[in-house]
């Protein structure tokens, strides 16, 4: 899937932490039905957004429910283009090992490549 | 260029919906075609009939529904953000209609730019 001959190129970013704010969350469920419509979608963590897929997070306290397991049902979707970005994951203080998925480690050269090949994207 | 619309941040706390109110109305007096404006996130409260802003402050509905008459355009307010806020049939203004998110995907598709304000 995702790469028949009309499928078109298309990016969802995240790029903010997830449990501050809403913008994470909902930018998942847009991915979720985006998921449904058989186009070519590439995934990209950056910057906080890195903190989206983090796995044992406990928001119990706040009340807000712990989404970032439902970053593996991406896999279900045939959403296999999954990146994340390389200083921001370091520059937290995390590897792959630290996430509840294993998105391909890619440096600001390859982001930018990557996002210039898409016909349209989505930020959250 | 056919361009879509995508709003994120409320009306009067952010000042991305008056952004995308200036770029919208100016793409189409330019010429381009604007194939939707889609409400999301807490976008969607742009769409209450229900804001009563100062007499001297701009009517931030009121001016997307008139744009929306001049040019016929197509708004969507995405149903499960708007459930989340308390939008719904009932104070949506003229012009706006409630669809799934779906209809975000379909304008990524169709559009060759999605122009997207806030976030």
């Amino acid at each position: 899937m995702g790469e028949e001959e009309k499928a078109e190129k298309l990016m969802i970013v995240f790029r903010k932490a997830p449990y501050g704010s809403i913008y994470s969350f909902e930018g998942l469920e847009n991915v979720l039905i985006m998921g449904a419509y058989d186009q070519d979608i590439s995934i990209l963590f950056i910057d906080d957004g890195v903190y989206a897929i983090k796995s044992d997070m406990d928001t119990e306290a706040t009340g807000i429910k712990n989404f970032s397991p439902t970053f593996r049902a991406l896999e279900a979707y045939d959403i296999e283009k999954l990146y994340i970005d390389r200083e921001s994951l370091e520059s937290r203080g995390l590897s792959v090992d630290d996430l509840v998925i294993k998105p391909k480690v890619i440096e600001a050269d390859e982001v930018e490549k990557l996002m210039e090949e898409q016909k349209n994207f989505f930020m959250f | 260029m056919k361009f879509g619309i995508l709003i994120l941040e409320g009306p009067y706390q952010h000042e991305s919906s008056d952004s995308a109110y200036h770029f919208t109305k100016a793409a189409l007096e330019k010429g381009h075609e604007v194939l939707r404006v889609f409400f999301y996130q807490d976008g969607v409260i742009n769409s209450t009939k229900l804001m009563e802003p100062q007499q001297d402050d701009r009517h931030i509905q009121r001016r997307w529904s008139e744009l929306q008459e001049k040019y016929d355009l197509d708004y969507v307010v995405c149903v499960a953000a708007a459930k989340r806020r308390g939008i719904n049939d009932d104070v949506i203004g003229p012009g706006f209609k409630i669809g799934g998110l779906g209809m975000l995907t379909e304008v990524a598709i169709e559009a060759d730019r999605v122009v997207q304000f806030g976030a």
